[in-house]
């Protein structure tokens, strides 16, 4: 139930000017995490940068101009700042109280992506084409929602002060509430968001407290689901071919392993510092597929080195950290899970994401978060950032 | 912040935030691992496969340097050819193998379908000739004289012809100068193989799928040089082949110029005088066989002694070295390697050995005198010599008396030698050797360089034989079983040789020395050798390694790489020696000499003639007939096989080549206009400004010129087309 202490900014100080408010010591501005909100800007703009570095050339995605992807990247990026700007304006309390509607919405979306609405992109029919080259993929809106609906049952109790953990009756409903959704992605099938939304589900749980059972439990069923899964043939040929590829990528370096082999020689060849921004021999020669989405990081590797590959992974350090941070510091238990939720998604896609591209995971059709090109991507990660910021925000300030 | 409530929040959930944390940070530290380990650790790695990745090769062949003779007259060089191409790639991808468009071609080409088939076809163990050696990868030339209405044809339609190219390409060509085709000496081409691609990979002259590689002759030992190498550009391509950029590109090198010590006409002369003299032997029966001399095999070399440099290199059976250009035809292939032809590729001047017979008697007097036997002592030269049993005779059994060392090789005594050999041989303690055995006779073989190669810089020069105890030792250890086997004891002669050889063959046997003592028996020698030793006699003791190359300018003519001579050792004798040796050799063409009667005439004041005959038996085969001779400046060293003596066979041939040399006629008047070579090449052919060299015109070599007087001379000429008696012995014929 949503509680009525939330609040605009306004309501607190009703008589002073807007700069004043602005800067004032317990304004929103004062208040927001700026580490966090900057090195997200940053690698968006770094993302920027990199896109169109692996777009430039490719004239049959770019319809011949050159900055199609960056101007589009860019104006994702406003898009997902207005979003967070938004998602603070609400603040996490109130949309606490929207979770049912959400929720309602995200099964609706990804049920319509099972319909003939629906379409197919590289081999995962997990896109809605909304016209006018845009669409959207609904499962990255999914996972706010697992997160937050989750949060909600599992912190209710326990905010109100009349359990130290949630009871293994709320845990049961959370984890089936966030079944359903991710066995519709699975049928898509969207395996890669799959695997996020459980590791989600398993941030979200070790975060609430809920007993040790349950999260073994569910690792537990992870790995035996894991199991099925192959055992059972229910992967198509392409999913097992993307495993196959990341066991032996020189197998096969025209067919399965090309991908990840023409991945892993634009990193090796970057060096320390790069070939410099377009001047990638890979990148412009366009040997790595998909590189403007999931091979992003492969544009880094090459162009910019260890030093501008390794600065992707110092920024989103800086985030994970920051959000960690909120997570330990925030009264509500509301709060923690959600941030945690959000950590346990950022942590687990970038790692995924990376590591398919250096070798030593593999091949999920996973964006990096603010960096891939993709505009339900950016939108669902600059929205979580928001109900980061939201929870630190709203944290009561003592007097 | 410190004072922030910790209400709602169990020591689990905190405990659970800091595993997040750590678990969080384990990923990204793991990445930035790895991160590492890909960029920095292994970087290079990656780099050099990152250029592979996007880099194409466009190739242009070098055009292969051209072969020169020493006043510049090509022996080998290239012509443009119109070359009719088919990729076996492309056509393997057709439904019926590419059948259909090569019956079409075959039918514009004029040639017979079966024919174009057969030349696209890939060589195996049991495809017979014509068949592609070459890459599959690389188009497989079907001909390369196609007319200019043929090549139009292909190009208008291609559509007709795919898979099928026709270009101008630059085609190897031996132009035989004055019909001299210098054939083995030359060698041939054919294209490169996958394994000489792989082991060439890394080496400073790696190959192409395109080359055509020196298999032998010079066009192989100079292979390196005469290739070049081939132009590369490398365009950056992006994953579908399209060119982003050039990169780095090699600019090709043309192959190196080769500058040879053949001079084209002598050579001509020499081809011409020995195909001549065998010609003319096969009319004659041999007394001993009763049959028509087969004289199956010769071959003639012509040195400067000074430098060891190879004027003149001939080899009978000889081929055309064409032949080879763009594809051996079947038949050409099954000619050239039959035994039917006698395997004309063989270079008989090097690959060939035979006993020495006479002209081995330098080393045994050179033996004798190292042996402390006095040159000038006199040696008693009877009719022949008895061994037990057996006797041994001289030639046409006639003694001559006490002679001198220089007499015996002057009327070539068999029975001194056999005495001298004799004597060494139980000096050295006969069956049960001594420690200390001198073995005088096989030391000065070797040390004369027989038994090893001379170091001709031309492919797969043979060894010969110096059949000393070790050898026999060996010999025996080979084959005792198989002569225990056929042995039988007052059997058959060869039974009872065979019987005897699986005995005692070990053993150095009194016999073995004799015959070892006149060039006979198991010693083998080759012509390179002997025209080594002659060349070393005349020059004061030098053995040169011989020489065909002389220098090798760069295509653009602004650098010279000379070879020079190289020596591979001394006669092991003094110069007074020599110089007896020299005496003794010079008898041999003056009255009362073996090959007097063939050098009547000869202006041996002027220009002083050295020589050696030899007649060496072979068993079950008529006896080899050689002639090793010197001047100051060069030497002249002939054999035919089965083709009787010395200086019956090969007298005519060897002093046509001298009277073409030196301008003489057969009266020994000298014209030096019409000499070829009265001095050897010492310059190099002059380079123009741009590395091109201008080749003099070579005539035919005419065989009537050397004739005395052509206008007085009617009917039947006296050489040449050979009317002469050759192996009748009228003793004082040009005198």
């Amino acid at each position: 139930m949503p509680t009525r202490t939330s609040f605009s900014v306004s309501r607190y100080a009703p008589q002073r000017g807007p700069l004043v408010k602005l800067t004032a010591r317990d304004s929103v501005l004062r208040r927001l995490d700026w580490p966090m909100l900057l090195s997200a800007l940053a690698l968006s703009l770094l993302g920027a940068l990199l896109v169109w570095s692996a777009t430039r050339g490719r004239t049959q995605l770019n319809q011949g101009d050159p900055y199609y992807f960056l101007f589009r990247h860019l104006l994702n990026t406003g898009i997902g700042l207005a979003l967070m700007v938004g998602t603070i304006w609400l603040g996490h309390r109130t949309l606490r109280g929207a979770v049912p509607v959400l929720y309602g919405i995200s099964i609706v979306l990804i049920l319509a992506v099972l319909t003939p609405l629906g379409a197919t992109i590289n081999g995962a029919h997990a896109w809605i084409v909304i016209g006018g080259g845009f669409s959207l993929q609904p499962s990255e809106f999914v996972k706010i929602t697992i997160i937050l609906v989750m949060a909600m049952l599992l912190a209710a109790k326990v905010d109100a002060g009349d359990q130290l953990h949630p009871d293994h009756g709320t845990v049961a409903k959370a984890l089936v509430l966030a079944a359903l959704p991710m066995g519709i992605v699975m049928l898509m099938p969207d395996l890669g968001s799959v695997m996020v939304m459980a590791v989600i589900v398993l941030g979200v749980l070790l975060a609430s407290g809920a007993s040790n059972r349950w999260v073994l439990g569910l690792i537990g069923a992870g790995v035996l689901g894991a199991v099925l899964v192959t055992t059972l043939g229910m992967l198509d040929e392409y999913q097992i071919n993307r495993f196959a590829a990341f066991a032996n990528p020189d197998l096969d370096p025209a067919g399965v392993g090309y991908n990840t082999n023409q991945a892993r020689i634009a990193i090796g060849s970057g060096g320390l510092y790069g070939t410099g921004l377009f001047k990638g021999h890979q990148t412009s020669g366009q040997f790595v597929p998909e590189q403007q989405t999931d091979f992003i990081f492969t544009v880094a590797g090459e162009e910019l080195g260890f030093v501008g590959a390794g600065l992707i992974l110092v920024l989103l350090g800086v985030v994970l950290w920051r959000a960690c941070r909120i997570a330990r510091e925030t009264t509500e238990l509301y709060g923690t899970v959600v941030a945690a939720g959000i950590i346990a998604w950022f942590a687990f896609q970038s790692f995924e994401n990376i590591g398919m591209t250096l070798g030593i995971m593999p091949v999920a059709g996973l964006p990096l978060p603010f960096v891939s090109y993709g505009g339900s991507s950016m939108f669902a990660v600059w929205v979580a950032i928001g109900l980061l910021q939201s929870i630190r925000v709203q944290r009561p300030m003592t007097a | 912040m410190s004072n922030i409530p910790e209400t709602g929040r169990t020591p689990r959930v905190q405990i659970r935030l800091v595993v997040i944390q750590i678990l969080v940070f384990s990923l990204l530290l793991t990445l930035g691992g790895r991160l590492w380990y890909l960029q920095i650790r292994n970087g290079k790695e990656y780099t050099d496969e990152a250029k592979n990745n996007h880099v194409q090769q466009v190739v242009q062949p070098a055009v292969r340097g051209s072969i020169l003779d020493a006043r510049g007259v090509p022996l080998a060089d290239n012509e443009t050819r119109l070359v009719v191409s088919a990729s076996r790639t492309e056509l393997m991808k057709m439904k019926d193998d590419g059948k259909a468009v090569l019956t079409r071609l075959a039918g514009v080409l004029g040639m017979k379908p079966q024919d174009v088939i057969n030349r696209i076809r890939l060589c195996d163990s049991k495809t017979p000739k014509p068949c592609w050696n070459g890459s599959p990868y690389q188009p497989i030339p079907v001909t390369d004289e196609a007319t200019t209405q043929q090549a139009l044809t292909i190009r208008e339609s291609s559509e007709n012809f795919p898979g099928i190219t026709a270009e101008p390409t630059a085609v190897r060509r031996y132009p035989a100068p004055g019909k001299a085709r210098t054939a083995q000496v030359l060698g041939y081409l054919s294209p490169v193989t996958d394994s000489e691609i792989e082991k060439a990979k890394d080496t400073d002259s790696p190959f192409l799928r395109s080359d055509q590689v020196g298999r032998s002759g010079i066009e192989r030992t100079y292979d390196k040089e005469l290739r070049g190498k081939a132009g590369v550009t490398r365009y950056e391509v992006d994953n579908l082949g399209r060119v982003m950029g050039q990169a780095e590109s090699d600019p090709g090198v043309a192959g190196s110029t080769l500058v040879t010590s053949i001079d084209a006409r002598v050579q001509a002369v020499a081809e011409y005088e020995l195909h001549a003299a065998m010609k003319e032997v096969r009319k004659e029966t041999d007394k001993i066989t009763g049959r028509k001399y087969e004289a199956d095999a010769g071959a003639v070399v012509v040195m400067e002694t000074k430098t060891g440099r190879v004027v003149a290199m001939a080899s009978q059976p000889d081929y055309d070295p064409n032949a080879w250009v763009g594809g051996i035809s079947a038949k050409d292939y099954s000619t050239l390697t039959s035994k039917a032809s006698n395997y004309p590729l063989l270079n008989r001047a090097i690959q060939g050995q035979a006993a020495a017979g006479s002209i081995f008697k330098v080393i045994s007097a050179s033996a004798a005198v190292r042996a402390g036997h006095d040159f000038n002592d006199r040696y008693n030269c009877s009719s022949s010599y008895s061994l037990g049993s057996r006797s041994f005779a001289n030639f046409e059994s006639q003694g001559h008396g006490p002679i001198t060392l220089g007499e015996a090789l002057k009327y070539s005594c068999n029975t001194v030698f056999y005495a001298l050999g004799h004597q060494e041989w139980q000096r050295d303690g006969g069956l049960t050797p001594k420690k200390d055995a001198k073995d005088w006779f096989y030391r000065t073989a070797r040390d004369f360089g027989l038994g090893a190669e001379t170091g001709i810089d031309l492919p797969n020069e043979v060894t010969g034989r110096v059949p000393d105890r070790k050898w026999k030792q060996d010999f025996w250890a080979a084959n005792k079983d198989v002569w225990c086997k056929q042995g039988k004891k007052g059997g058959t002669y060869v039974q009872q040789i065979a019987y005897e050889s699986c005995l005692e063959g070990n053993q150095l046997k009194a016999y073995d020395s004799i015959n070892f003592a006149i060039g006979q028996g198991d010693v083998l020698v080759t012509p390179i050798q002997m025209a080594t030793i002659y060349a070393a006699i005349s020059n004061g003791g030098t053995l040169y390694d011989p020489a065909v190359g002389k220098a090798v300018i760069s295509p653009d003519g602004k650098s010279v790489r000379e070879i020079k001579p190289k020596a591979h050792g001394k006669l092991p004798v003094g110069p007074q020696t020599i110089r007896d040796l020299d005496k003794g050799l010079r008898s041999v063409v003056e009255p009362g000499g073996t090959a007097a009667w063939r050098f009547g005439g000869w202006p041996q004041d002027k220009i002083p003639m050295r020589a050696k005959t030899g007649t060496a038996q072979v068993y079950g085969k008529q006896t080899t007939s050689w002639l090793a001779t010197y001047t100051d400046d060069f030497t002249i060293v002939m054999t035919i096989s089965q083709g009787g003596t010395g200086s019956g066979a090969s007298g005519p041939a060897v002093r046509n080549i001298y009277d073409a040399l030196y301008g003489l006629d057969d009266e020994g008047n000298q014209d030096l206009r019409k000499a070829l070579l009265p001095q050897p090449q010492k310059t190099l052919p002059k380079i123009n400004r741009y590395g091109t060299i201008d080749a003099p015109v070579v005539k035919p070599y005419d065989p009537a010129s050397q004739k005395a007087d052509p206008a007085k001379s009617d009917g039947p000429a006296q050489e040449g087309d050979g009317q002469p008696p050759l192996a009748g012995p009228p003793p004082v014929w040009r005198d």
